[in-house]
């Protein structure tokens, strides 16, 4: 499996070779390098960072993410799950939007405090 | 006309640290000045997170980065002015800003200049073509979809693999929009390697290398863009070019430092950062007026932005308090291989416990090492893997260097094999 490590300018090109237990990095160029690759390799993981509808704001749309990374082949049925998906203003950073957000175990939480503005 | 110790143009991240920090050191009348309806800044549609990572040690996104000083301005006795844009500013530190209450003077024993910077516009760029609607920064589509929630389109092309580029490829993918390519002319993209990972790799986006958009089709509303791969000399091949269907162009091709007022106060810029020439307390040339954020230097790290902003600030409370930031100094020229190094002048008797220089390379180098020269004296080597001038490089140097040497002339940052 191919990797492009992501933690410098580098940008090495990493190969990982996977057998039973055993996974092995080659062409990192440091130690960080092994990590990442080996973390992509076994569960890669990304925070979802979108908006929903707003309502009684000064804005149409409140940021969200994730509240932890998803797996990376979730991206989508998160983004899905929140399309229809409308809150009202007053909103504090931190607050609840869709629990558990299509089946990950991971809330959508607000990441913007919003005045009501009638 | 009302008087106040530091007046802040701009509450963006800058504007709001620079509060604080002239607040801390002991300002009085402390005011920022906002144009937008929010504080925040350009932090407000940067809903991805990545924000912070160094000064909290988590990963935030634009907006909670934000909210941090926002509560901290709004709960430390700090005056804002939302909805009000700056017009005219005068080497006396005079202001005139314009708000839905009229016109106000105020006069400012310091002025921090925090206005952020803009995006170079297609009118930079010269591509021929009619002027449909459906081109715009990459900037201006965030906005609309992460704030007004708005999609610019269906079908897009981006041109310029600047991360902002790169973030609004991602976005748009995510909101369900096609994203046929992102266009690059040089040879290699100027956006960190984790944005082209998780933001084109991921989603499929082909990154276009050495290739820029020749075309432009369509007349009321875009229906196109032809790109063509470029040679050496980032011209065009003729015979290259290959239309690409589209309703949205997004150019993500560099951003400018805003600095029509400080053109107004006399305020010497540079060119090769097109912000205002600072020295180590980073006043500008124009005596009180200081400038930090993206104003000064165009900066990858907001986290930078904020520890330079705060030094602004309680460096134009101190001026305001009279303290004199003249006086005799080293010029600081950056050498082989730099492109510019920030400050531009230090004088070594301001120097407090040690000062930080921030510079950018003119091209990638690997296996290279940064030096130093106090008056041709070495007195630093920095050694990395790899630099690259789409990350801004931090160089601190300790205040005993200044100490010892109080009355030096030049110092000199380069870029040299290691």
């Amino acid at each position: 499996m191919k990797i492009i490590c992501v933690n410098c300018p580098m940008g090495c090109p990493m190969e990982v070779q996977v057998s039973g237990q055993e996974i092995s990095v080659s062409g990192n160029a440091c130690s960080r390098g092994a990590a990442y690759a080996k973390t992509e390799c076994v569960n890669p993981v990304r925070m979802v960072a979108t908006t929903v509808k707003l309502k009684n704001a000064a804005i149409a749309a409140l940021p969200v993410k994730t509240a932890k990374p998803v797996p990376k082949g979730k991206i989508f049925d998160c983004v899905k799950a929140l399309k229809g998906v409308e809150v009202c203003a007053p909103i504090s950073i931190g607050d609840i939007i869709v629990p558990n957000c299509a089946g990950t175990g991971v809330d959508i939480v607000a990441t913007k405090n919003v005045g009501f503005a009638g | 006309m009302r008087d106040v110790d530091v007046a802040i143009i701009g509450g963006g991240p800058a504007g709001l640290a620079a509060a604080l920090g002239a607040k801390k050191a002991g300002a009085d009348k402390v005011l920022v000045i906002e144009r937008d309806r929010e504080l925040g800044g350009i932090l407000n549609q940067c809903i991805h997170n990545g924000f912070g990572l160094h000064t909290f040690k988590e990963e935030l996104t634009g907006p909670e980065y934000s909210a941090r000083f926002i509560k901290e301005v709004l709960s430390g006795d700090i005056e804002t002015s939302l909805g009000t844009m700056v017009l005219e500013l005068g080497s006396d530190r005079v202001l005139k800003a314009v708000s839905a209450s009229g016109i106000q003077e105020i006069r400012a024993k310091a002025v921090v200049l925090s206005m952020g910077c803009r995006e170079r516009p297609r009118g930079a760029l010269n591509i021929p073509g009619s002027r449909p609607s459906g081109i715009m920064t990459a900037g201006t589509a965030q906005k609309f979809v992460n704030i007004d929630g708005l999609m610019p389109g269906r079908e897009a092309v981006i041109l310029g693999s600047g991360d902002i580029g790169l973030i609004m490829a991602r976005r748009l993918a995510l909101e369900g929009a096609h994203v046929a390519a992102v266009a690059e002319l040089m040879p290699h993209s100027s956006g960190l390697k984790r944005n082209i990972v998780q933001c084109l790799d991921d989603f499929g986006i082909p990154l276009m290398l050495s290739h820029t958009v020749v075309g432009i089709f369509g007349k009321d509303r875009l229906e196109g863009v032809s790109i063509a791969q470029v040679d050496s000399s980032l011209r065009p091949v003729p015979g290259t070019e290959k239309l690409f269907p589209c309703d949205t162009l997004l150019l993500s091709v560099g951003l400018i430092p805003e600095n029509e007022l400080s053109k107004m106060a006399g305020v010497k810029l540079s060119p090769d950062t097109g912000g205002p020439i600072v020295n180590e307390s980073f006043e500008t040339s124009a005596p009180g007026v200081f400038a930090c954020g993206n104003a000064l230097h165009v900066h990858d790290l907001v986290d930078f932005v904020s520890e330079e902003a705060q030094e602004a600030g309680e460096n134009a409370a101190a001026y305001a308090f009279g303290e004199a930031f003249s006086g005799s100094s080293a010029e600081v020229v950056p050498g082989n291989g730099v492109r510019y190094v920030m400050p531009f002048s230090i004088n070594p008797k301001k120097v407090k416990n040690n000062m930080t220089l921030r510079l950018r390379v003119t091209a990638e180098k690997r296996n290279a090492a940064l030096v130093v020269k106090m008056d041709g004296e070495q007195v630093l080597k920095r050694k990395k893997m790899v630099f690259a001038p789409g990350e801004m490089e931090t160089i601190s140097l300790s205040g005993e260097l200044f100490a010892k040497r109080p009355n030096i002339s030049r110092i000199e940052v380069s870029l040299e094999d290691k």
